[in-house]
Protein backbone atom coordinates (compact mmCIF):
# COMPACT_ATOMS: atom_id res chain seq x y z
CA UNK A 1 0.00 0.00 0.00
CA UNK A 2 2.89 2.22 1.30
CA UNK A 3 4.54 1.29 -2.27
CA UNK A 4 1.67 2.29 -4.56
CA UNK A 5 1.13 5.40 -3.09
CA UNK A 6 4.58 6.70 -3.47
CA UNK A 7 4.29 5.56 -7.03
CA UNK A 8 1.08 7.33 -7.10
CA UNK A 9 2.44 10.87 -5.44
CA UNK A 10 5.55 10.31 -8.41
CA UNK A 11 3.79 9.61 -11.44
CA UNK A 12 0.54 12.34 -10.60
CA UNK A 13 3.75 14.65 -9.55
CA UNK A 14 6.10 14.69 -12.41
CA UNK A 15 3.62 13.39 -15.44
CA UNK A 16 0.22 14.88 -13.79
CA UNK A 17 -0.55 15.82 -16.96
CA UNK A 18 -0.03 12.61 -19.09
CA UNK A 19 -2.25 10.83 -16.72
CA UNK A 20 -5.66 10.74 -18.47
CA UNK A 21 -7.10 8.17 -15.22
CA UNK A 22 -6.10 5.88 -12.44
CA UNK A 23 -8.16 2.09 -12.00
CA UNK A 24 -8.09 0.10 -9.09
CA UNK A 25 -10.14 -2.89 -10.31
CA UNK A 26 -9.42 -5.37 -7.57
CA UNK A 27 -6.73 -3.85 -6.00
CA UNK A 28 -4.42 -3.92 -8.98
CA UNK A 29 -3.07 -0.06 -9.36
CA UNK A 30 -2.77 1.11 -13.13
CA UNK A 31 -2.49 4.21 -15.05
CA UNK A 32 -3.94 5.05 -18.18
CA UNK A 33 -1.59 6.91 -19.83
CA UNK A 34 -1.03 9.31 -23.08
CA UNK A 35 1.16 7.09 -25.21
CA UNK A 36 3.67 9.46 -25.93
CA UNK A 37 4.59 9.95 -22.14
CA UNK A 38 5.15 5.91 -21.71
CA UNK A 39 8.95 5.96 -22.73
CA UNK A 40 9.41 9.09 -20.06
CA UNK A 41 7.41 7.46 -17.18
CA UNK A 42 9.37 4.39 -17.51
CA UNK A 43 13.00 6.12 -17.76
CA UNK A 44 12.12 8.24 -14.79
CA UNK A 45 10.82 5.32 -13.07
CA UNK A 46 14.07 2.79 -13.79
CA UNK A 47 16.52 5.64 -12.91
CA UNK A 48 14.41 6.64 -9.62
CA UNK A 49 16.46 4.43 -6.70
CA UNK A 50 13.91 4.85 -4.04
CA UNK A 51 11.12 3.14 -6.21
CA UNK A 52 13.61 0.98 -7.96
CA UNK A 53 10.79 -0.24 -10.15
CA UNK A 54 13.58 -1.99 -12.39
CA UNK A 55 11.69 -5.20 -13.78
CA UNK A 56 9.21 -5.00 -16.33
CA UNK A 57 7.32 -7.97 -16.52
CA UNK A 58 5.20 -8.30 -19.52
CA UNK A 59 3.82 -6.16 -22.32
CA UNK A 60 0.36 -7.32 -23.12
CA UNK A 61 -1.90 -6.06 -25.50
CA UNK A 62 -5.61 -5.94 -25.98
CA UNK A 63 -7.70 -5.58 -29.39
CA UNK A 64 -10.96 -3.66 -28.30
CA UNK A 65 -12.70 -4.26 -31.96
CA UNK A 66 -16.43 -3.70 -31.88
CA UNK A 67 -16.59 -2.87 -27.79
CA UNK A 68 -17.98 0.49 -26.50
CA UNK A 69 -14.40 1.03 -25.22
CA UNK A 70 -13.30 1.06 -28.82
CA UNK A 71 -13.85 4.67 -29.09
CA UNK A 72 -10.97 5.23 -26.33
CA UNK A 73 -8.79 3.67 -29.11
CA UNK A 74 -8.46 0.25 -30.40
CA UNK A 75 -5.31 -1.27 -28.83
CA UNK A 76 -4.05 -1.19 -25.75
CA UNK A 77 -0.35 -1.64 -24.49
CA UNK A 78 -0.22 -2.88 -20.72
CA UNK A 79 3.36 -2.65 -19.50
CA UNK A 80 3.28 -4.45 -16.25
CA UNK A 81 6.01 -3.00 -14.03
CA UNK A 82 7.29 -4.49 -10.57
CA UNK A 83 10.26 -3.70 -8.10
CA UNK A 84 11.75 -6.42 -6.51
CA UNK A 85 12.82 -3.91 -3.40
CA UNK A 86 8.87 -3.32 -2.82
CA UNK A 87 7.58 -6.32 -4.16
CA UNK A 88 4.83 -3.93 -5.39
CA UNK A 89 3.41 -4.49 -9.11
CA UNK A 90 1.38 -2.04 -11.58
CA UNK A 91 0.09 -1.06 -14.76
CA UNK A 92 0.78 1.56 -17.42
CA UNK A 93 -1.96 1.53 -19.67
CA UNK A 94 -1.91 3.03 -22.92
CA UNK A 95 -4.23 3.54 -26.13
CA UNK A 96 -3.25 3.61 -29.87
CA UNK A 97 -5.63 4.44 -32.50
CA UNK A 98 -6.37 1.79 -35.15
CA UNK A 99 -5.03 3.85 -38.22
CA UNK A 100 -1.39 4.34 -36.48
CA UNK A 101 -0.35 2.22 -33.55
CA UNK A 102 2.85 3.27 -33.16
CA UNK A 103 4.63 3.70 -30.19
CA UNK A 104 7.68 4.27 -28.53
CA UNK A 105 10.36 1.12 -28.19
CA UNK A 106 11.58 1.09 -24.35
CA UNK A 107 14.15 -1.47 -26.03
CA UNK A 108 16.80 1.03 -24.61
CA UNK A 109 16.05 0.86 -21.11
CA UNK A 110 15.59 -3.03 -21.07
CA UNK A 111 16.62 -5.60 -22.94
CA UNK A 112 13.67 -7.89 -21.59
CA UNK A 113 11.49 -5.54 -24.05
CA UNK A 114 13.17 -6.43 -27.39
CA UNK A 115 10.89 -9.70 -28.18
CA UNK A 116 8.05 -8.49 -25.50
CA UNK A 117 7.70 -5.68 -28.18
CA UNK A 118 8.56 -8.24 -31.28
CA UNK A 119 5.58 -10.09 -29.91
CA UNK A 120 3.47 -7.40 -29.91
CA UNK A 121 4.48 -6.47 -33.51
CA UNK A 122 3.87 -9.60 -35.00
CA UNK A 123 0.86 -10.81 -32.94
CA UNK A 124 -1.05 -7.59 -32.96
CA UNK A 125 1.02 -5.44 -35.28
CA UNK A 126 2.07 -2.65 -33.22
CA UNK A 127 4.98 -0.56 -35.02
CA UNK A 128 7.86 0.15 -31.60
CA UNK A 129 9.47 3.40 -33.31
CA UNK A 130 13.72 2.43 -32.41
CA UNK A 131 13.38 -1.12 -32.26
CA UNK A 132 16.71 -2.43 -33.82
CA UNK A 133 14.78 -5.50 -34.91
CA UNK A 134 11.39 -5.72 -35.27
CA UNK A 135 10.41 -8.53 -37.28
CA UNK A 136 8.17 -11.67 -36.71
CA UNK A 137 8.61 -13.84 -34.47
CA UNK A 138 5.96 -16.34 -33.59
CA UNK A 139 4.22 -17.01 -36.86
CA UNK A 140 5.52 -17.97 -40.03
CA UNK A 141 7.14 -15.45 -42.78
CA UNK A 142 4.63 -16.17 -45.11
CA UNK A 143 1.80 -15.46 -42.97
CA UNK A 144 -0.36 -11.66 -43.68
CA UNK A 145 -1.82 -10.54 -41.09
CA UNK A 146 -1.96 -10.08 -36.95
CA UNK A 147 -3.32 -13.08 -35.53
CA UNK A 148 -4.77 -11.97 -32.32
CA UNK A 149 -6.28 -9.00 -34.03
CA UNK A 150 -10.31 -9.54 -33.43
CA UNK A 151 -10.74 -9.45 -36.90
CA UNK A 152 -8.55 -12.32 -37.80
CA UNK A 153 -10.28 -15.31 -38.93
CA UNK A 154 -10.14 -17.99 -35.81
CA UNK A 155 -9.99 -21.14 -37.82
CA UNK A 156 -9.13 -19.92 -41.50
CA UNK A 157 -5.58 -21.04 -42.00
CA UNK A 158 -3.90 -18.25 -44.50
CA UNK A 159 -0.89 -20.66 -46.15
CA UNK A 160 -3.95 -21.86 -48.87
CA UNK A 161 -4.08 -25.03 -49.52
CA UNK A 162 -6.70 -27.58 -51.76
CA UNK A 163 -8.92 -28.20 -48.90
CA UNK A 164 -9.35 -24.66 -47.69
CA UNK A 165 -8.70 -22.58 -50.85
CA UNK A 166 -12.33 -21.53 -51.36
CA UNK A 167 -13.51 -21.83 -47.81
CA UNK A 168 -14.31 -17.88 -47.06
CA UNK A 169 -12.59 -16.53 -43.54
CA UNK A 170 -14.90 -16.85 -40.60
CA UNK A 171 -14.97 -13.97 -38.29
CA UNK A 172 -15.38 -14.49 -34.32
CA UNK A 173 -17.81 -12.18 -32.71
CA UNK B 1 47.15 -9.30 -40.45
CA UNK B 2 45.05 -11.91 -41.75
CA UNK B 3 41.54 -11.27 -42.50
CA UNK B 4 38.80 -12.72 -39.92
CA UNK B 5 36.42 -15.19 -41.16
CA UNK B 6 33.22 -16.04 -40.01
CA UNK B 7 30.58 -18.78 -40.96
CA UNK B 8 27.22 -19.05 -40.29
CA UNK B 9 26.29 -22.47 -38.54
CA UNK B 10 22.59 -23.29 -38.29
CA UNK B 11 21.46 -25.43 -34.90
CA UNK B 12 18.24 -26.92 -34.58
CA UNK B 13 15.10 -26.67 -35.36
CA UNK B 14 15.29 -30.63 -34.93
CA UNK B 15 18.72 -30.82 -32.71
CA UNK B 16 18.57 -32.93 -29.95
CA UNK B 17 20.08 -30.18 -27.38
CA UNK B 18 17.75 -27.80 -28.23
CA UNK B 19 15.01 -29.49 -26.44
CA UNK B 20 12.26 -28.82 -28.59
CA UNK B 21 12.13 -26.97 -31.88
CA UNK B 22 14.32 -24.56 -31.36
CA UNK B 23 16.65 -22.72 -34.08
CA UNK B 24 19.80 -20.99 -32.84
CA UNK B 25 21.38 -19.12 -36.22
CA UNK B 26 25.70 -19.17 -34.81
CA UNK B 27 27.79 -16.64 -36.57
CA UNK B 28 31.08 -18.81 -35.70
CA UNK B 29 35.04 -17.72 -35.91
CA UNK B 30 36.86 -20.76 -35.78
CA UNK B 31 34.71 -22.37 -32.57
CA UNK B 32 34.02 -19.27 -30.59
CA UNK B 33 30.52 -17.98 -31.32
CA UNK B 34 30.59 -14.47 -32.52
CA UNK B 35 26.63 -13.90 -32.57
CA UNK B 36 23.79 -15.80 -31.78
CA UNK B 37 20.59 -15.41 -33.01
CA UNK B 38 17.32 -17.40 -31.24
CA UNK B 39 14.61 -18.28 -33.94
CA UNK B 40 11.67 -19.78 -32.13
CA UNK B 41 7.64 -20.29 -33.59
CA UNK B 42 7.94 -23.60 -34.99
CA UNK B 43 5.55 -24.44 -32.18
CA UNK B 44 3.30 -22.07 -32.84
CA UNK B 45 -0.29 -22.89 -32.13
CA UNK B 46 -2.27 -19.87 -31.15
CA UNK B 47 -2.91 -20.90 -27.63
CA UNK B 48 -3.60 -17.26 -26.91
CA UNK B 49 -6.39 -17.10 -29.80
CA UNK B 50 -8.22 -20.45 -28.91
CA UNK B 51 -8.04 -19.49 -25.32
CA UNK B 52 -10.05 -16.16 -26.35
CA UNK B 53 -12.88 -17.96 -28.57
CA UNK B 54 -13.59 -20.15 -25.55
CA UNK B 55 -15.11 -19.91 -22.05
CA UNK B 56 -13.60 -19.54 -19.22
CA UNK B 57 -14.03 -23.01 -17.90
CA UNK B 58 -13.25 -24.67 -21.66
CA UNK B 59 -9.69 -22.99 -21.96
CA UNK B 60 -7.87 -24.48 -18.83
CA UNK B 61 -6.90 -27.87 -20.82
CA UNK B 62 -5.21 -25.12 -22.97
CA UNK B 63 -2.77 -24.25 -20.63
CA UNK B 64 -1.67 -28.12 -19.79
CA UNK B 65 -0.15 -27.88 -23.40
CA UNK B 66 1.80 -24.77 -22.81
CA UNK B 67 4.30 -25.78 -20.35
CA UNK B 68 3.41 -29.60 -20.54
CA UNK B 69 5.92 -30.72 -17.92
CA UNK B 70 4.10 -28.55 -15.56
CA UNK B 71 0.51 -28.49 -16.19
CA UNK B 72 -0.53 -27.86 -12.43
CA UNK B 73 1.65 -24.65 -12.23
CA UNK B 74 0.16 -23.40 -15.38
CA UNK B 75 -4.01 -24.76 -14.20
CA UNK B 76 -2.95 -22.96 -10.72
CA UNK B 77 -2.17 -19.83 -12.41
CA UNK B 78 -4.73 -19.83 -14.69
CA UNK B 79 -7.24 -20.35 -12.20
CA UNK B 80 -6.12 -18.25 -9.60
CA UNK B 81 -6.71 -15.43 -12.08
CA UNK B 82 -9.89 -16.32 -12.91
CA UNK B 83 -10.83 -16.48 -9.42
CA UNK B 84 -9.41 -12.97 -9.31
CA UNK B 85 -11.66 -11.83 -11.75
CA UNK B 86 -14.45 -12.93 -10.22
CA UNK B 87 -13.78 -12.34 -6.84
CA UNK B 88 -14.04 -15.75 -5.27
CA UNK B 89 -12.52 -17.33 -1.96
CA UNK B 90 -11.14 -21.18 -2.41
CA UNK B 91 -12.13 -23.16 0.67
CA UNK B 92 -8.87 -24.06 2.62
CA UNK B 93 -8.61 -27.53 1.63
CA UNK B 94 -8.41 -26.69 -2.14
CA UNK B 95 -5.50 -24.39 -1.31
CA UNK B 96 -3.44 -26.54 0.76
CA UNK B 97 -4.03 -29.51 -1.99
CA UNK B 98 -2.89 -26.80 -4.40
CA UNK B 99 0.10 -25.74 -3.10
CA UNK B 100 0.93 -29.67 -2.63
CA UNK B 101 0.55 -30.32 -6.40
CA UNK B 102 2.19 -27.14 -7.00
CA UNK B 103 5.77 -28.32 -5.51
CA UNK B 104 5.10 -32.00 -6.53
CA UNK B 105 4.69 -29.95 -10.07
CA UNK B 106 8.11 -28.45 -9.58
CA UNK B 107 9.78 -31.74 -8.61
CA UNK B 108 8.58 -33.04 -11.76
CA UNK B 109 9.73 -30.37 -13.77
CA UNK B 110 13.20 -30.05 -12.42
CA UNK B 111 13.86 -33.88 -12.89
CA UNK B 112 13.17 -33.67 -16.39
CA UNK B 113 15.45 -30.29 -16.71
CA UNK B 114 17.86 -32.76 -14.66
CA UNK B 115 17.94 -35.53 -16.69
CA UNK B 116 18.13 -33.99 -19.72
CA UNK B 117 20.86 -30.65 -19.20
CA UNK B 118 23.22 -34.25 -18.01
CA UNK B 119 22.27 -35.59 -20.63
CA UNK B 120 23.38 -33.14 -23.22
CA UNK B 121 26.55 -32.59 -21.09
CA UNK B 122 27.62 -35.94 -21.72
CA UNK B 123 26.26 -37.65 -18.61
CA UNK B 124 24.26 -40.32 -19.90
CA UNK B 125 23.11 -42.49 -16.76
CA UNK B 126 21.13 -39.25 -14.44
CA UNK B 127 18.41 -39.19 -17.30
CA UNK B 128 17.46 -42.96 -16.32
CA UNK B 129 17.63 -42.14 -12.73
CA UNK B 130 15.15 -39.08 -13.03
CA UNK B 131 12.77 -40.14 -15.25
CA UNK B 132 12.72 -43.73 -13.22
CA UNK B 133 11.72 -41.27 -10.14
CA UNK B 134 9.42 -38.99 -12.15
CA UNK B 135 7.13 -41.90 -12.30
CA UNK B 136 6.14 -41.50 -9.02
CA UNK B 137 4.67 -37.90 -9.03
CA UNK B 138 2.89 -39.12 -12.71
CA UNK B 139 1.59 -41.84 -10.55
CA UNK B 140 -0.24 -38.80 -8.38
CA UNK B 141 -1.31 -37.32 -11.20
CA UNK B 142 -2.96 -40.34 -12.52
CA UNK B 143 -4.52 -40.81 -9.17
CA UNK B 144 -5.92 -37.46 -8.95
CA UNK B 145 -6.63 -36.26 -12.80
CA UNK B 146 -7.01 -38.88 -14.57
CA UNK B 147 -4.32 -38.30 -17.09
CA UNK B 148 -0.72 -38.21 -16.71
CA UNK B 149 0.77 -34.91 -18.36
CA UNK B 150 -2.37 -33.22 -19.01
CA UNK B 151 -4.29 -33.31 -16.28
CA UNK B 152 -6.62 -30.38 -15.92
CA UNK B 153 -7.01 -31.43 -12.27
CA UNK B 154 -7.14 -27.66 -10.67
CA UNK B 155 -10.37 -25.99 -11.65
CA UNK B 156 -12.03 -22.24 -11.65
CA UNK B 157 -12.58 -22.50 -7.58
CA UNK B 158 -11.30 -25.58 -6.73
CA UNK B 159 -10.65 -28.86 -8.30
CA UNK B 160 -12.18 -31.04 -10.48
CA UNK B 161 -12.80 -34.09 -8.07
CA UNK B 162 -11.85 -34.44 -4.41
CA UNK B 163 -8.40 -35.78 -3.78
CA UNK B 164 -8.04 -39.57 -4.64
CA UNK B 165 -7.93 -42.26 -1.26
CA UNK B 166 -4.67 -42.89 -1.40
CA UNK B 167 -3.08 -39.81 -1.84
CA UNK B 168 -1.91 -39.28 1.06
CA UNK B 169 -0.28 -42.69 1.55
CA UNK B 170 1.50 -42.27 -1.99
CA UNK B 171 2.64 -38.80 -1.14
CA UNK B 172 3.92 -39.86 2.01
CA UNK B 173 6.24 -42.59 0.13
CA UNK B 174 7.05 -40.26 -2.21
CA UNK B 175 8.43 -37.90 0.46
CA UNK B 176 10.12 -40.50 2.42
CA UNK B 177 12.00 -41.77 -0.30
CA UNK B 178 12.88 -38.99 -2.47
CA UNK B 179 15.51 -36.76 -0.62
CA UNK B 180 17.67 -40.53 -0.73
CA UNK B 181 16.95 -40.15 -4.41
CA UNK B 182 18.07 -36.48 -4.57
CA UNK B 183 21.53 -37.37 -3.18
CA UNK B 184 21.74 -40.07 -5.28
CA UNK B 185 21.78 -37.27 -8.32
CA UNK B 186 23.95 -35.41 -6.71
CA UNK B 187 26.66 -38.33 -6.26
CA UNK B 188 26.38 -38.47 -10.39
CA UNK B 189 27.00 -34.69 -10.92
CA UNK B 190 27.63 -32.54 -7.90
CA UNK B 191 31.72 -33.59 -7.66
CA UNK B 192 31.85 -34.79 -10.95
CA UNK B 193 34.63 -32.91 -12.82
CA UNK B 194 33.74 -33.21 -16.44
CA UNK B 195 30.35 -31.88 -15.30
CA UNK B 196 32.09 -28.69 -13.08
CA UNK B 197 34.12 -28.24 -16.23
CA UNK B 198 31.40 -28.25 -18.70
CA UNK B 199 28.94 -26.23 -16.56
CA UNK B 200 31.31 -23.58 -14.31
CA UNK B 201 31.89 -20.31 -15.51
CA UNK B 202 29.55 -20.84 -18.66
CA UNK B 203 26.45 -18.93 -19.36
CA UNK B 204 26.97 -16.53 -16.80
CA UNK B 205 24.68 -13.44 -16.43
CA UNK B 206 25.04 -10.75 -13.99
CA UNK B 207 22.35 -10.14 -11.44
CA UNK B 208 21.94 -6.51 -12.84
CA UNK B 209 21.32 -7.71 -16.28
CA UNK B 210 19.81 -10.57 -15.20
CA UNK B 211 16.85 -7.41 -14.26
CA UNK B 212 17.45 -6.08 -17.03
CA UNK B 213 16.59 -8.65 -19.46
CA UNK B 214 13.48 -9.26 -17.47
CA UNK B 215 14.90 -13.46 -16.30
CA UNK B 216 12.54 -15.13 -13.38
CA UNK B 217 12.69 -17.73 -11.48
CA UNK B 218 16.10 -20.09 -10.97
CA UNK B 219 17.61 -17.51 -14.40
CA UNK B 220 17.14 -14.48 -11.96
CA UNK B 221 18.12 -16.21 -8.72
CA UNK B 222 21.13 -17.92 -10.11
CA UNK B 223 22.75 -14.63 -10.49
CA UNK B 224 21.83 -14.36 -6.69
CA UNK B 225 18.82 -12.16 -6.37
CA UNK B 226 16.45 -13.48 -4.12
CA UNK B 227 13.28 -13.16 -5.33
CA UNK B 228 10.43 -16.05 -5.57
CA UNK B 229 6.97 -14.84 -6.04
CA UNK B 230 6.01 -17.61 -3.38
CA UNK B 231 7.56 -15.53 -0.84
CA UNK B 232 7.17 -11.69 -2.33
CA UNK B 233 3.44 -11.66 -3.05
CA UNK B 234 2.02 -15.28 -1.74
CA UNK B 235 -0.42 -16.61 -3.28
CA UNK B 236 -2.64 -19.80 -2.49
CA UNK B 237 -1.44 -19.70 1.41
CA UNK B 238 1.78 -19.87 0.71
CA UNK B 239 2.57 -17.31 3.44
CA UNK B 240 1.70 -20.55 5.70
CA UNK B 241 4.55 -22.04 4.78
CA UNK B 242 8.03 -22.44 6.50
CA UNK B 243 10.77 -22.81 3.71
CA UNK B 244 13.91 -21.19 2.17
CA UNK B 245 14.51 -19.61 -1.16
CA UNK B 246 18.01 -20.73 -2.42
CA UNK B 247 19.96 -18.21 -4.35
CA UNK B 248 23.26 -18.64 -6.43
CA UNK B 249 26.08 -16.68 -6.39
CA UNK B 250 28.09 -16.25 -9.81
CA UNK B 251 24.96 -16.95 -12.16
CA UNK B 252 26.82 -19.77 -14.33
CA UNK B 253 25.12 -22.91 -15.10
CA UNK B 254 26.70 -24.63 -11.79
CA UNK B 255 24.98 -22.73 -9.88
CA UNK B 256 21.52 -22.70 -11.80
CA UNK B 257 22.19 -27.05 -10.95
CA UNK B 258 22.82 -26.37 -7.50
CA UNK B 259 20.03 -24.07 -7.09
CA UNK B 260 17.38 -26.57 -9.02
CA UNK B 261 18.33 -29.40 -6.67
CA UNK B 262 18.20 -27.53 -3.88
CA UNK B 263 14.67 -26.18 -4.37
CA UNK B 264 13.08 -29.63 -5.07
CA UNK B 265 14.63 -30.06 -1.22
CA UNK B 266 12.54 -27.16 -0.34
CA UNK B 267 9.76 -28.57 -2.45
CA UNK B 268 9.40 -31.67 -0.64
CA UNK B 269 9.43 -29.36 2.57
CA UNK B 270 6.85 -27.84 1.60
CA UNK B 271 4.91 -30.59 0.18
CA UNK B 272 5.15 -32.25 3.53
CA UNK B 273 3.91 -29.44 5.53
CA UNK B 274 0.89 -29.41 2.98
CA UNK B 275 0.11 -32.78 3.49
CA UNK B 276 0.76 -32.59 7.21
CA UNK B 277 -1.79 -29.67 7.41
CA UNK B 278 -4.24 -30.09 4.88
CA UNK B 279 -7.68 -29.41 6.69
CA UNK B 280 -10.77 -31.49 6.09
CA UNK B 281 -13.38 -29.38 3.95
CA UNK B 282 -15.22 -29.17 0.98
CA UNK B 283 -12.93 -29.73 -2.66
CA UNK B 284 -14.93 -26.93 -4.31
CA UNK B 285 -16.24 -23.21 -2.99
CA UNK B 286 -19.55 -22.91 -3.62
CA UNK B 287 -20.96 -19.99 -5.89
CA UNK B 288 -23.47 -20.51 -7.91
CA UNK B 289 -23.35 -19.83 -11.15
CA UNK B 290 -19.73 -19.44 -11.80
CA UNK B 291 -18.38 -22.58 -10.01
CA UNK B 292 -19.57 -26.11 -11.27
CA UNK B 293 -21.13 -28.00 -8.23
CA UNK B 294 -20.06 -31.20 -7.04
CA UNK B 295 -20.88 -33.91 -9.25
CA UNK B 296 -22.39 -35.58 -6.55
CA UNK B 297 -25.05 -32.73 -6.26
CA UNK B 298 -25.90 -32.58 -9.90
CA UNK B 299 -27.13 -35.82 -10.18
CA UNK B 300 -29.41 -35.90 -7.27
CA UNK B 301 -30.49 -31.96 -6.76
CA UNK B 302 -32.10 -30.62 -9.49
CA UNK B 303 -30.66 -26.62 -8.66
CA UNK B 304 -27.00 -28.49 -9.11
CA UNK B 305 -28.21 -29.89 -11.75
CA UNK B 306 -29.38 -26.77 -13.89
CA UNK B 307 -26.60 -24.50 -12.42
CA UNK B 308 -24.47 -27.45 -14.22
CA UNK B 309 -26.21 -27.51 -17.44
CA UNK B 310 -26.17 -23.21 -17.34
CA UNK B 311 -22.12 -23.03 -16.63
CA UNK B 312 -20.91 -25.84 -19.04
CA UNK B 313 -23.81 -24.13 -21.90
CA UNK B 314 -22.99 -20.61 -21.55
CA UNK B 315 -21.11 -20.06 -19.13
CA UNK B 316 -20.39 -16.84 -16.80
CA UNK B 317 -20.40 -13.54 -17.61
CA UNK B 318 -17.41 -11.74 -16.54
CA UNK B 319 -17.28 -8.14 -14.91
CA UNK B 320 -15.23 -5.76 -16.95
CA UNK B 321 -12.11 -5.27 -15.87
CA UNK B 322 -8.49 -7.00 -16.39
CA UNK B 323 -6.39 -8.31 -14.15
CA UNK B 324 -3.07 -10.12 -13.56
CA UNK B 325 -2.03 -13.08 -11.74
CA UNK B 326 1.48 -14.69 -11.39
CA UNK B 327 3.07 -17.19 -9.84
CA UNK B 328 6.16 -19.14 -9.17
CA UNK B 329 6.03 -21.92 -11.80
CA UNK B 330 9.16 -24.00 -12.18
CA UNK B 331 10.49 -21.95 -14.85
CA UNK B 332 9.84 -18.75 -13.54
CA UNK B 333 6.62 -16.14 -13.42
CA UNK B 334 4.21 -17.42 -15.27
CA UNK B 335 1.21 -14.63 -15.26
CA UNK B 336 -2.15 -14.51 -16.65
CA UNK B 337 -3.49 -11.05 -17.52
CA UNK B 338 -7.27 -12.02 -18.69
CA UNK B 339 -9.56 -8.95 -19.75
CA UNK B 340 -13.16 -9.22 -19.21
CA UNK B 341 -15.31 -7.06 -21.33
CA UNK B 342 -19.27 -8.00 -19.57
CA UNK B 343 -19.47 -11.22 -21.80
CA UNK B 344 -19.03 -14.74 -21.30
CA UNK B 345 -15.98 -14.75 -22.91
CA UNK B 346 -12.66 -13.19 -21.92
CA UNK B 347 -11.62 -10.38 -24.44
CA UNK B 348 -7.88 -11.30 -24.06
CA UNK B 349 -5.76 -13.94 -22.15
CA UNK B 350 -2.49 -12.78 -22.19
CA UNK B 351 0.26 -14.80 -20.89
CA UNK B 352 3.24 -14.15 -19.21
CA UNK B 353 5.63 -17.17 -20.46
CA UNK B 354 8.86 -17.48 -18.26
CA UNK B 355 10.94 -19.51 -21.16
CA UNK B 356 9.80 -17.12 -23.98
CA UNK B 357 11.69 -14.13 -21.72
CA UNK B 358 14.33 -16.12 -20.26
CA UNK B 359 15.75 -17.52 -23.83
CA UNK B 360 15.45 -14.56 -25.10
CA UNK B 361 18.86 -13.87 -23.19
CA UNK B 362 20.26 -16.46 -24.61
CA UNK B 363 22.81 -14.19 -26.96
CA UNK B 364 24.08 -12.43 -23.82
CA UNK B 365 24.79 -16.14 -22.79
CA UNK B 366 26.64 -17.30 -25.19
CA UNK B 367 28.49 -14.58 -27.68
CA UNK B 368 32.36 -15.12 -27.22
CA UNK B 369 32.04 -18.75 -25.97
CA UNK B 370 32.37 -21.92 -27.88
CA UNK B 371 29.98 -23.65 -29.65
CA UNK B 372 30.31 -26.42 -26.63
CA UNK B 373 28.64 -23.68 -24.46
CA UNK B 374 25.81 -23.20 -26.32
CA UNK B 375 24.37 -26.31 -25.76
CA UNK B 376 24.91 -25.72 -21.92
CA UNK B 377 23.16 -22.48 -21.95
CA UNK B 378 20.39 -23.89 -23.68
CA UNK B 379 20.19 -26.80 -21.55
CA UNK B 380 20.72 -24.20 -17.95
CA UNK B 381 17.87 -21.89 -18.96
CA UNK B 382 15.32 -24.60 -19.01
CA UNK B 383 12.84 -24.01 -21.86
CA UNK B 384 9.69 -25.78 -22.91
CA UNK B 385 8.86 -24.40 -26.48
CA UNK B 386 5.26 -25.04 -25.94
CA UNK B 387 5.44 -22.53 -23.45
CA UNK B 388 7.43 -20.59 -25.42
CA UNK B 389 5.60 -20.38 -29.14
CA UNK B 390 2.09 -21.01 -27.64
Amino acid sequence: MEFEQEVREFINGRFGEDVIAEDNFRNQLSFIVKPAAVFDICQALQEDDRLDVRFLADIAMVDWLGHAEEKKGRFELVYNLYSLKHKGRFFLKTRLPADKPEIKSLTPLWNGANWLEREAFDMMGIIFTGHPDLTKILTPDDLEGHPLRRDFPLTWEQPQFSWNKDDPPEVIK
Amino acid sequence: MAERKTITLNMGPQHPATHGVLRVELELEGETVVRARPIVGYLHTGIEKTMESKLYYKAIPETDRMDYLAPMSNNLGYCLAVEKLMDIEVPEKVKWARVCLAELTRINSHLVWLGTHALDLGALSPVLYTFRDREMILDIYEACGGQRMMTSYIRIGGLAHDLPLDFDKKVANLLKVFPEKIKEYETLLTENQIFINRTRGVAVISAEDAINWSLSGPMLRGSGVRHDLRKANPYSGYENFDFEIPIGENGDAYDRYKLRIEEMRQSLRIARQALDGMPEGPYRAHVPGVVLPPKEDVLHKMESMIFHFKIITEGFKAPCGSVYQAIESPKGEIGFYIVGDGTNRPRRIRVRPPSFVNIACLPALCEGRMVSDVVCAIGSVDIVLGEVDR
